[in-house]
């Protein structure tokens, strides 16, 4: 059972206190967009091997959605961010980095 | 026979009888006995019968990997099947019924099954049982069932009378296994001031250092165990738990601790189990070792034991399971219970050691006392039908031509050690194959990895592989210290404590006895106890083309009784591998999977039953309703009482008077499980308008509209009112099941997409408590309280207000889901149940009644409206309801948008909401599909239609439904029809689904 | 005004530990950028309390402020000055983009006191309880078994556990079973 820390009010929480919301820095696409854009947008999943980046929501506890960088295979965590953020901080790409040289996810690197 | 010793058995007290029943039988005990050593004591050799063949079977272990000796436990609400005799204290009054035997243990009439075993072989299930198809259900299933199970159900009819619970605890160093291993790791772990918690799965300290003997710092290892356990109980950062098993190890340092409170003391108190829920840094497993069983035929004869549990069997109970014992080995340690037997007065007659050199320094201690060793021999064959008899002998390195026969009544074997490896495992920590010692052990290389990617579980002593008493403790010190530090704690001080005992020599791998044994001895030589599955098993998978482990060993069923192949495993394996011609390692191992040994469905599910099962969300006037005959329904975690049922009515006329009398007169409903969600901020109108599909920024203060919620897909997922509160202010009503979740979407959007839109949420559906006063009467009561103007011009349909009623502070909003004259009463929780009162009283002279969710449907059915979860269910998007008025063409976007353009979601197919009418008044079946021509593909008439809503009309007098259908909208008045499950075809007129008030005349009086 | 009534009048239960359903308290749910100093003022002068720092409790002898979040508090005022202290609040805050309502009616309160105390809560929270980790003045939003609850710990060794009104039965017969007697765990 996981354990991430909350970035915003710094509880280590376990799982049970956590809701998990699926994939991280989706765009959003509204009316205007493609059908192929709009499809993507709302079905088209990364399902890595290793370096993953997640929403999750401190739901009993501060109630705020965060950032979660992790590895599928290992569970092990890079770290935890703010969710108002289009791309992880440079901090975490470090982190990712030091433990999985040549990582890549999307077209982050 | 087996009987107690005169001397010996350092756990039990012999002042302190015992008194126990076994199968109705009265037997004694003593004071630290085990259910297993008791009944040895009493010469009961025999314990039970095994699963498939049901042949007679004893003890074979002393501890928790005890495969044979299963008994039902307790009576009544205190029953429980499959408890291990070796791992239940015994206690006065206990009463055990042995398992798997129709109609007595000594007669049994399935053992037949062992005559026709021949016919069973490996996979037997499934060959035998796949053809003719139709037998399956009347002759294979019936069979299947009545020879399967170990053990009895508990009467469903009775609650377990006990309790349980959780606990959370966190440490730094969590060690599991006190043995002297464990003692020692937890020693030098805690000297860095680490928080260390120490499991112990038995009563007692020590694991098997006292029975195995050697010193420890010059002291008698029971001395070293009481000193150390002293030291560590003085320390406050150390917790000691014993009767607490580590059942699993988990990702990121979670592991569960089962604690066995009362079960040797049953009824005294408190809860019975508590489960601990372990967060730890690091884990050490000084889990010890489990000695393996050889494979020669005849070794499930009762009175064929371990030769360490024999051991324990001696020096900790005082019994002896034999009076003229054979031993059989192929390593050293075999010989420390030769020496423990004939130190107790047993007759060993003679020590088979399959090695052609035979042992070492012990060898040499047996010879001196005159005991007959004999080298490289082996056992041909085991006779005796419920007790050993005779014992046959040859040499290992044949096919078991017997040389000698000797007549013995035990046979103690060793086949070597293997470490337990089971919490190291279950969070992917890797093994290695270690050859001298034939076992798999920890590779410490590759470890369980935790959440910041470091190993975060450390094996030590016999659990790593080091079995010399002296290895053990050296690695158990480094064990702690490496966890310390990891954990944190650099000032570990490794004090190791110097462990002496006799040298050994190696062990030889024996994995049948004699090696090259022939079908019918293989036949006979078991390898799972429990599950009956021999060595004759394994090679006919493999033949047949098993290779991998996984595979064989679910088609044998090697290893998947109730202990998880404990003895088995490695045995079968080998045999495996011989029979393929790979090696071990190439073969692998099975998954280890918690938890370590069962454990009760009690402690998983701790103090979630009876009363706190599940949370059981409660209105302010609950307990008015419950005294008021409320019908409950569950919605949600919510009650909401379904019908207020008098005791001169059944419920459906409870409901067909509460829907007339609230149409002809007043019904009160408790509207408070209604989501309540305030939204505010500058933006907040911005934000309405992404949230619902209708326009809700132009809203007016003071008024309310009705809207529709879609998820980002286009699919419907909640209504409801919303009222303008003030200029930036809004109050979204959702639905009962709703609140939680609709608030956590509007976080989300705000959170995660829009963050720099300035609009707050807050969720006050349970600050008030909301009343809807519905009816003719409605306004009458209301005036009757005084306060607030209520009437039409000064509250008009959809409008609300702020006011008094009576006493009341509230707010009245002037809606209505019924047709009906109706006002929603919000006021404070805390006085909802004294408005709801006041409502009662003065309602009286206006025919007022209390109404339920039934009598909310039908009104809302009756009128046309549709309910969240009826009409949709996640499919259904607000077009296929007619609800496209609803839907804002004037916004460039909301959640829903975008997604109704998706050519499925424009398809003309798609089904249409229409009213649904039977030919003849009848109510159509819940959830009924409609057929239309022809049929698909698996030759199933094609459906064109299904009903969402259903319900007989106490004001029309008729059934009346919704439902969608193809092309509905364009069929009016087309007879559909509706196959029944009991096979009556329904026939339904497609109508207007607004079956009452068409021109709403009745709500705006 | 009616007289308001708790969700369970002042159900009380003796274990290991003494659970009492504290009666109606006084809750303002206020969210808004803590960092304000109108807001601060506000709420520091409704309450007589300071602002507390994240995950912390500020208590005074009228009222507190709860840390719920980065952006919400918890106020804690006299149940009969509520919408007094909601109306001074909202007065305080005028021009601000805030938002502040009455909670507390949608609230229950108990308190979880005696030697058992932390006991009971570590048999239902997954939070570290011990008396190194826990320590009065800490304010924490958790799980207690199957719902949402907060607690604090006050000076004198007493748990107060706020969850919502509808689920207060639950939360009494929780606290209670975790408190039955002979249930010492004995860690703490």
């Amino acid at each position: 059972m996981l354990i991430l820390e909350c970035p915003y009010c710094g509880v280590k929480a376990e799982e049970t206190e956590l809701h998990a919301g699926g994939e991280a820095h989706l765009k959003r696409f509204g009316p205007g967009s493609t059908d192929g854009e709009f499809h993507d947008y709302l079905f088209m999943r990364e399902n890595p091997r290793g370096v993953h980046f997640e929403r999750w929501r401190h739901i009993n506890g501060c109630g705020k959605w965060f950032h979660a960088a992790r590895c599928t295979t290992t569970l092990e965590v890079f770290g935890t961010y703010s969710a108002q953020t289009f791309e992880p901080p440079q901090n975490i790409r470090d982190a990712i980095t030091a433990k999985r040289p040549g990582w890549s996810w999307r077209d982050l690197k | 026979m087996s009987t107690r010793l005169a001397k010996q058995g350092r756990l039990i007290d012999r002042s302190k009888p015992v008194e126990f029943t076994f199968n109705g039988t009265r037997m004694s005990g003593y004071e630290g006995d085990t259910l297993a050593s008791a009944l040895l004591a009493n010469d009961q050799m025999m314990m039970g019968r095994s699963f498939k063949y049901h042949r007679p079977r004893g003890v074979v272990a002393s501890g928790a990997e005890e495969p044979n000796a299963l008994v039902g436990l307790g009576n009544g609400d205190r029953f429980e099947p499959n408890q291990r005799a070796t791992t239940t204290e015994l206690f006065g009054g206990l009463s055990a019924q042995s398992q798997n035997h129709w109609p007595s243990l000594e007669f049994n009439v399935g053992a037949i099954n062992t005559h026709l075993s021949r016919f069973l072989p490996a996979g037997f299930y499934y060959k035998m049982f796949m053809y003719p198809r139709a037998f399956w259900k009347h002759v294979y299933e019936p069979f299947i069932r009545m020879s399967a199970g170990l053990g009895k159900a508990p009467d469903p009819e009775l609650k377990d009378a006990d309790t349980y619970e959780h606990f959370y605890f966190f440490a730094d160093v969590l060690v599991v296994g006190g043995g002297v291993a464990g003692l020692q790791a937890a020693k030098v772990a805690a000297s860095s001031g680490a928080k260390v918690l120490l499991l112990e799965q038995t009563a007692h300290w020590g694991g098997r250092a006292p029975v195995d003997g050697g010193t420890i710092d010059g002291m008698q290892p029971e001395a070293w165990i009481e000193q150390t356990l002293a030291e560590l109980a003085a320390m406050d950062n150390v917790t000691l738990r014993d009767r607490c098993m580590g059942s699993g190890v988990y990702d990121h340092g979670y592991a569960l601790g089962y604690e066995r409170l009362t079960d040797h003391s049953p009824g005294n108190g408190g809860p019975r189990h508590r489960l601990w829920r372990i967060r730890a840094k690091q884990i050490v497993t000084a889990t010890g070792a489990i000695e393996r069983p050889l494979s020669f035929a005849g070794n499930d004869v009762p009175g064929v034991m371990l030769a360490g549990a024999m051991r324990d069997y001696v020096v900790n109970w005082g019994v002896t399971p034999g009076q003229r014992v054979v031993i059989v080995t192929n390593n050293d340690d075999a010989y420390r219970t030769a020496i423990t037997l004939h130190q107790a007065g047993v007759d060993v007659v003679c020590v088979l050691d399959a090695r052609p050199m035979g042992g070492g320094a012990l060898m040499e201690e047996v010879r001196e006392l005159g005991i007959r060793v004999e080298p490289g021999r082996a056992i041909a064959k085991v006779t005796g039908g419920k007790r050993v008899a005779k014992v046959a002998i040859c040499a290992q390195d044949g096919e078991g031509g017997a040389q000698e026969e000797i007549a013995a009544d035990a046979v103690a074997m060793s086949g070597g050690w293997s470490p337990v490896v089971h919490l190291w495992s279950h969070c992917g920590g890797k093994l290695n194959w270690d050859d001298a010692q034939a076992h798999f052990r920890p590779d410490a290389s590759r470890p369980p990895l935790g959440a910041d990617g470091a190993d975060f579980v450390v094996a030590a002593g016999s659990a790593n592989g080091e079995f010399a008493l002296g290895a053990t403790l050296s690695d158990a010190a480094a064990a702690g210290v490496a966890a310390a530090k990891a954990a944190g704690f650099d000032g570990a001080k490794p004090t190791v404590a110097v462990g002496l005992d006799a040298d050994e020599v190696a062990m030889q791998p024996i994995w049948l006895m004699p090696a090259k044994a022939d079908i019918k001895l293989r036949m006979k030589t078991w390898l799972d106890y429990q599950n009956d599955v021999k060595v004759s098993d394994v090679q006919l998978a493999a033949r047949e083309g098993y290779e991998s482990v996984e595979h064989t060993k679910r088609y044998t069923t090697l290893g998947m009784a109730t202990d998880q192949g404990k003895l088995s495993n490695i045995n079968g394996l080998a045999v495996l591998a011989d029979t393929l011609g790979a090696k071990i390692p190439q073969v692998g191992t099975t998954t280890f999977r918690p938890p370590y040994t069962p454990i009760s469905m009690g402690a998983i599910g701790g103090e979630a039953r009876g009363d706190v099962f599940q949370p059981i969300r409660k209105t302010p006037m609950h307990d008015w309703h419950d005294a008021n005959g409320a019908d409950w329904e569950p919605v949600g975690h919510w009650r909401r009482a379904y019908a207020f049922v008098r005791s001169n009515e059944t419920v459906e006329q409870a409901v067909a008077r509460e829907v007339t009398n609230t149409r002809e007169n007043l019904g009160l409903l408790d509207a408070s499980t209604l989501g309540k969600l305030v939204v505010k901020g500058p933006d907040a109108g911005r934000f309405m308008d992404m949230m619902y599909t209708n326009m809700m920024s132009t809203l007016k203060v003071g008024k309310c509209r009705y809207g529709l919620m879609c998820s980002e897909n286009g699919f419907l997922i909640d209504d409801g009112v919303v009222a303008r509160i003030d200029d930036d202010t809004w109050l979204c009503h959702t639905t009962t099941g709703g609140a939680e979740r609709i608030h956590g979407h509007m976080e989300e959007w705000l959170q995660t997409e829009w963050w720099d839109w300035k609009v707050y949420v807050a969720n006050v559906t349970e600050q008030l408590a909301q009343i809807a006063v519905v009816g003719p009467n409605a306004r009458k009561v209301l005036e009757k309280l005084g306060g607030m103007d209520v009437s039409k011009e000064a509250l008009p349909f959809m409008e609300w207000r702020d006011g008094k009623l009576g006493e009341f502070d509230c707010r009245g909003y002037r809606i209505s889901f019924s047709g009906e004259l109706s006002y929603e009463i919000a006021v404070p929780a805390s006085q909802g149940m004294a408005f709801w009162t006041a409502l009662m009283e003065a309602g009286k002279e206006f025919g007022v009644m209390p109404y339920g969710t039934e009598c909310l449907h039908i009104l809302r059915a009756e009128k046309g409206f549709i309910m969240i979860g009826d009409e949709s269910d996640g499919t259904v998007i607000p077009q296929d309801l007619g609800l496209h008025w609803a839907l804002s063409k004037k916004k460039e976007d909301f959640l829903g948008k975008r997604a109704h353009l998706r050519s499925h979601m424009a398809d003309p197919d798609r089904w249409q909401l229409v009213g649904l009418e039977t030919v003849c008044g009848s109510v159509l079946p819940d959830g009924a599909y409609a057929v239309g021509n022809g049929s698909n593909a698996n030759g199933q008439r094609n459906v064109i239609g299904r009903v969402t809503s259903t319900y007989h009309s106490p004001t029309l007098g008729k059934g009346i439904a919704m439902g969608l259908v193809h092309h509905g909208r364009k069929r009016m008045n087309d007879v559909i029809e509706f196959p029944g499950v009991d096979g009556t075809i329904y026939k339904a007129k497609i109508v207007d689904q607004v079956f009452y008030d068409k021109e709403g005349e009745k709500q705006n009086v | 005004m009616s007289d308001p009534v708790s969700a369970l009048n002042g159900a009380s239960f003796s274990g290991i530990a003494s659970v009492d359903e504290s009666g109606l308290a006084g809750m303002i749910t206020l969210r808004g950028d803590l960092a304000s100093p109108k807001l601060q003022a506000a709420v520091t002068s409704a309450t007589g309390a300071t602002m507390p720092e994240p995950g912390k409790v500020a208590l005074s002898v009228d009222g507190g402020l709860c840390w719920m979040s980065p952006d919400e508090l918890l106020v804690l005022v006299h149940y009969a000055e509520v919408e007094a202290k909601l109306a001074e609040i909202n007065a305080g805050l005028a021009g601000e983009h805030a938002l502040a309502v009455n909670v507390s009616d949608a609230r229950a309160v108990f308190q979880v006191s005696g030697d058992g105390a932390r006991e009971v809560l570590g048999k239902l929270c997954p939070v570290d309880l011990s008396a190194q980790a826990f320590v009065p003045g800490q304010f924490r939003r958790t799980r207690m078994a199957q719902v949402a609850a907060a607690f604090w710990l006050d000076q004198d060794g007493s748990f107060h556990i706020v969850c919502f009104r509808s689920v207060a039965d639950y939360m009494f017969c929780l606290l209670s079973t975790a408190a039955q007697s002979q249930s010492e765990v004995g860690v703490y």
